[in-house]
This record gives C-alpha cells, sequence and structure tokens, in this order.
C-alpha cells in the first residue's frame, strides 16, 4: 500500500473513530518498498489541500523518511514557474487533461512528496491506533482493517 | 452550435444518454440532445465544435463514432434537399480532398450495385478529390435506418466523419483475457461505462469498496484516475499461487491485474476492510461539505447470491465466554473474523451514507443494485439529503434488472435545513440471509409472483424498457 493511503485511514472501531488520536495510524516494524511510478502533477495538485499535512509529517518521521518540510507546498511550488508563467490555473483541474497545454515540469518538491506518497509503499507491517492500541497487520502489502468479534 | 450526428450502439440503450451527458460533463463542454430515441442508433445532439465532438466521444463506450451532421429526411428526396439546404457552404472545402463515401445500414442492407447508385446521386457535391477507401482525409456516409423487415429505410442522414469512440478498450479489458478475475468480475464494457458514467478523469481519486478482483478500479483508471478499493475478503485481493487458465502460472492478484495493462502507478493499493465498520476517515457531521477527500465511488455491493453479503459480527450476540475467547485468540494468525449477513436494503443505505461523508462537492456515487422485474417486489431506489440522483440505468435480464444509480454530491447550501435529521430507519430483521434479503428470496423462489401476474395479465410485451422503474424513476426516463 502506497503512503498516501495512509492520510484517509484511521482506526476501524467506531468509538475510536471520533478521538483524534486515532489518526493517523503509527506504522510499526514496518518494511518498506520503493515502487516506480510515472510522476501525475494534476493528481498531486488535486489531492494537495486533502492531504493532513501535520499528520503526514508525523508518519514520516516514524518511518525515518527524510523530514517534510513544516508548511505543505502550495500548488504553485510543484510546477517549474518558468514555462508555465502564461498557463492558466484551474481551479477544479477537471478541464485541463485534454487542452493542449505546454508540458508542466515538476519542481524538485513535487517529485520529493511523489516519491513519499506514491512511491513509498508499506510492504509488511503494523499499523496501531493512537487511541485504543490495536494493531492492524500489513502482509504483503495489503492491510487488513477486519476487526475482532470481542470488537465489533 | 453545429449538429453532430452519434452513431450509437443498439445495446445497453438506457444507458447511452447518460454516458453522452456524462462524457460531456467531464470534458466541461456544453451538449444539447436534438433527437435521441432507445429504438435508433442515431442520436443527434449539438455541440461547440469538431474538436469538442472528439473529445466527448474519445472516451465513448456506447458509441462506434460522431459525424457532423450534413443533411437527412425521411426519403432521399427530402435527405438531398436537407444536405444542399445545411451543407452547401461545407462543400468547397472538401472539393480536393481525398475522400472516400460509404453506406452504413441499421436494420437493412443494399447491394453493391444498389450502394453504387446511392453514393452516386451525391454527384453534385462535385468533389473532384482522388478516392480512397484507406486514409482518407475526409469520410463521408450515409446512414440508412429501417424498421424491422422493412424493404425501404425510414429515415436518412448525411455525415461527415468527425471522430471514433474509445469502444475498442471494451477488447482491451476483455474478461477473458484478463489474467485474474472470479465468478462475479463485471463485464469489462460495464465497468468502463460505469467509469465513464462516474466522471472518472486524469487527476481525481477514486474509491470501490466492494473491490473484489479490481474490476471498477482498473476501467477507472485506464481514464487516468489514481484508484484505491477494498474488500471484506482479503483472498480476492491477495490472489492465489496460480491460476486455472491454460499457459499461466506464477501468482496472480489485483496487483497483476494493473501491471497486466501497465496502470500499476494509477494504483494506490487495496485493504481488507467492511464498510459497516470502514477504517476509512469519516466526517463526524456529514451536512459539513468540503470536507470529503474521494472524487468518486463506484461499487457493486455482493446481492447476496452468488456472492454473499456479510458484515462483521456474530449471529448471535456474544456471551462473555465467547467474548473471552476472542480476546485470547484473535492475535493468532489463524485466528478468522466472525462475520454475519446483513439486510441488502441496509448496505445499500450505509453505502450512501459513506458516500455523503467522503465525496468531494460534486463528487459521484455510481453503484449497481439488482431488483425484480415486478413492482411489487421491486426494490426502492435509495435516497440520501447530501446526494442527488444523476441517472438511473437498466439492464434488464429475464426476471430481473440492474440498474447503474449514479449520484452527485450536493454542496452544503444545496441540502435543506433539517433534512438531515433522519429517522432511523427500520430494517429487516433476523439472522438468516434469506430473512434480510428480500431480493435473494425472491430470486431463489425463482420469481413466481412475477410468473403469476405475467400470466394472469396474458400479455408476455407488457414489460416496456422502462422496466425496472417505478414511481418518479419512471416517469423521468420515459420522458427523457
Amino acid at each position: 500500500m502506497k503512503l498516501l493511503t495512509l492520510n484517509f485511514l484511521t482506526c476501524a472501531i467506531k468509538s475510536c473513530k471520533s478521538t483524534p488520536a486515532s489518526f493517523p495510524l503509527h506504522p510499526r516494524d514496518a518494511e518498506l518498498e520503493i515502487v516506480e511510478a510515472d510522476l501525475n502533477i494534476l493528481f498531486l495538485k488535486n489531492i494537495l489541500p486533502r492531504l493532513m499535512w501535520d499528520e503526514l509529517r508525523v508518519i514520516g518521521s516514524e518511518l525515518g523518511l527524510p523530514e517534510l518540510p513544516s508548511t505543505p507546498p502550495t500548488r504553485e511550488d510543484l510546477v517549474e514557474p518558468s514555462t508555465t508563467a502564461i498557463a492558466a490555473p484551474t481551479s477544479d483541474g477537471t478541464r485541463d487533461a485534454g487542452e493542449e497545454e505546454e508540458e508542466e515540469i515538476p519542481t524538485q518538491t513535487a517529485k520529493d512528496l511523489h516519491r513519499v506518497l506514491l512511491e513509498t509503499c508499506i510492504k509488511e507491517g503494523k499499523l496501531v491506533c493512537g487511541n485504543c492500541g490495536h494493531e492492524y497487520k500489513v502482509l504483503e502489502g495489503v492491510a487488513n482493517f477486519l476487526l475482532p468479534g470481542h470488537l465489533v | 452550435m453545429p449538429d453532430y450526428l452519434v452513431r450509437l450502439v443498439q445495446m445497453h440503450e438506457s444507458f447511452r444518454k447518460a454516458e453522452l451527458q456524462a462524457l460531456a460533463d467531464v470534458a466541461g463542454i456544453k451538449i444539447e440532445f436534438v433527437r435521441y430515441d432507445e429504438d435508433s442508433p442515431f442520436c443527434i445532439i449539438r455541440l461547440p465544435s469538431d474538436s469538442a465532438a472528439k473529445t466527448v466521444i474519445s472516451r465513448g463506450i456506447l458509441s462506434q463514432g460522431i459525424y457532423e451532421l450534413w443533411g437527412q429526411g425521411s426519403t432521399y428526396d427530402e435527405l438531398h434537399a436537407s444536405v444542399k439546404e445545411i451543407s452547401q457552404p461545407r462543400w468547397k472545402k472538401y472539393e480536393q480532398t481525398p475522400f472516400r463515401f460509404t453506406l452504413d445500414g441499421y436494420r437493412g442492407t443494399k447491394s453493391q450495385a444498389e450502394q453504387r447508385t446511392v453514393i452516386e446521386s451525391f454527384s453534385y457535391l462535385n468533389f473532384q478529390g482522388p478516392i480512397r477507401m484507406r486514409d482518407a482525409d475526409a469520410t463521408f456516409r450515409v446512414f440508412e435506418d429501417y424498421d424491422t423487415h422493412a424493404l425501404t429505410p425510414k429515415y436518412l442522414y448525411l455525415g461527415r466523419f468527425v471522430a471514433s469512440s474509445g469502444r475498442d478498450a471494451k477488447t482491451t479489458y476483455d474478461l477473458k483475457k484478463r489474467h485474474y478475475i472470479s465468478t462475479t468480475s463485471m463485464d469489462a464494457e460495464l465497468a468502463l461505462l460505469t467509469a465513464n458514467i462516474a466522471l472518472a478523469a486524469p487527476g481525481k481519486l477514486f474509491y470501490d469498496p466492494f473491490m473484489g478482483t479490481g474490476g471498477f478500479p482498473l476501467a477507472c483508471s485506464h481514464f487516468g484516475t489514481i484508484v484505491c478499493g477494498s474488500d471484506i475478503d482479503g483472498r480476492s485481493i491477495r490472489g492465489t499461487g496460480g491460476s486455472a487458465r491454460k499457459g499461466q502460472t506464477g501468482k496472480m492478484d489485483v496487483n497483476g491485474n494493473f501491471k497486466q495493462y501497465g496502470l500499476e502507478s494509477r494504483y494506490l493499493g487495496a485493504f481488507i476492510s467492511d464498510l459497516t465498520n470502514t477504517p476509512l476517515r469519516i466526517l463526524q457531521h456529514s451536512n459539513m461539505a468540503g470536507d470529503g477527500y474521494l472524487d468518486g465511488i463506484v461499487c457493486d455491493p455482493p446481492y447476496g447470491i452468488r456472492e454473499g453479503l456479510k458484515v462483521l459480527g456474530s449471529r448471535e450476540k456474544l456471551n462473555v465466554e465467547e467474548r473471552e475467547t476472542h480476546l485470547n485468540r484473535f492475535q493468532e494468525s489463524t485466528y478468522i473474523p466472525p462475520k454475519r449477513p446483513y439486510s441488502f436494503t441496509a448496505i445499500l443505505d450505509d453505502i450512501l451514507a459513506f458516500a455523503a461523508a467522503t465525496l468531494v462537492e460534486e463528487g459521484r456515487l455510481s453503484m449497481w443494485m439488482p431488483t425484480a422485474n415486478d413492482e411489487d417486489i421491486e426494490l426502492a431506489i435509495p435516497t440520501h439529503p447530501c446526494l442527488e440522483i444523476v441517472s438511473v440505468c437498466v439492464q434488464p435480464f429475464n426476471k430481473w434488472s440492474r440498474r447503474l444509480l449514479t449520484y452527485r454530491r450536493l454542496s452544503g447550501s444545496q441540502i435543506p435545513p433539517g433534512a438531515l435529521d433522519m429517522v432511523k430507519k427500520e430494517y429487516e430483521k433476523g439472522v438468516k440471509a434469506d430473512d434480510l434479503n428480500d431480493f435473494r428470496r425472491k430470486y431463489f423462489q425463482g420469481f413466481k409472483e412475477f410468473e403469476r401476474l405475467r400470466q394472469e395479465t396474458d400479455t408476455p410485451e407488457k414489460l416496456d424498457d422502462t422496466k425496472g422503474i417505478s414511481g418518479k424513476w419512471r416517469e423521468k426516463s420515459t420522458s427523457g
């Protein structure tokens, strides 16, 4: 599972969900793997406002990844300015797919973000809830969030 | 805006208009339907330009191509008159262009000699360019629409070819050639169609809570979407060590499917979970729009027939001793969490509530749901105050149908105040699958009531193409 998914995952136990400590889940004994993927600027731009940045930094530091900047990058930080001076900013990202726009050149910021969110995968390990301490196992890159009988 | 003729395919009729509308929506292009008929593969729409027409149709699954309309009429005389009236200013442009002229008949054919006569009758267009049957720069096509067994066509069109559709994807993603599928994998054509209607597009994030072997996420990623999914059965995600298919060895899993089509970059991964105990972030107050993070949700929830409808939990409430056993054993590697059958109407409402809490504004939910072809035992279309129904498409089978329901997430201001103070709904109670799932019970009883009703009324073809829809949706679909 790519690290970006952790940005959306909390503890599955209902009583935990309402407490802030249930997010993010903390990776433990994690075996990481880098799977190369095509850099997708449009997606990065769209997903940027939906990232929980502080929590993402926590996950990053717990995994021993290079530290992320303390403030989230803006959409403008993702593309090299020189080539896109004339390109109109898109607010929803749905329109520019088919249009003939100049190829956008990703900045180092975009490359770094891409590396962390979409190329770093958890292969094996555990995800632990910060509230109840329940451990969710990750096997072959697939996390198991099924709750045992006594917790449903 | 000029008129364009879309050559549709004559199948999955009730999906066609919804697809064209969705394709225009996803590209942000204004579309106007001039003529559309469920019984005809020819649809006339109004679009701003050739390039808009190309953009719209290039992703189309239920169409073959789009043509600039040069004329129409119910006889050849009328067609010629119409061509002279509408398209005369355009003739000059193609005077020297290498071109070809062909004929396309629906429910009727013409012999080679007759076709030639028809084509020659357009000689007044005065095209001087060389005729090239291959790689022509301009392709003109005469369309003939016949009634069944009729000898002469009832309507005719002349069009200039603009662009062909994306229907080839249906062959690329054909289940017969996919490495890893299961018993309930969705047909590639319908999965791609679902992705289109849900507005899958580059840069978006889609999720499938009942992914199985990942057919829907795969279809969505074909259109550039980043996808993830989950399933209560981890075996379907992780896959198996081998394949029953001849010549295929090695591990087969969802990841492998994405690799097969070169789409791994768009696959975020999957996890094992149950929708009623989802690990995904859920807003505590679903009236607060704008906090969603999914652009789309596509799914085909288990109907409880070929795939059991189960959620976490036990049939009977656990006593102290049993709870103790679970507590002591759950960390063992062989531990399997207990599951129980669940109400079908409840899971549909759960999906809607989940969608309302996780979709961004204007995000879409497209889900399949089965129903009997008989109004008395038909399942109602579920609703949610935060979601507006966009389209209802029906795939009829013999005694039952399934519908593709598509919803749009409303923005906070569009939701009437107080609409969210919902009364807690009553669902079927019981511990057995049959008690909980009306559709399942009727299915295994062979839809006897349906048969009985049909015999009583003795009008075998009473059900028209609106079957499976009732109430205000029926009105909507017949008028539209």
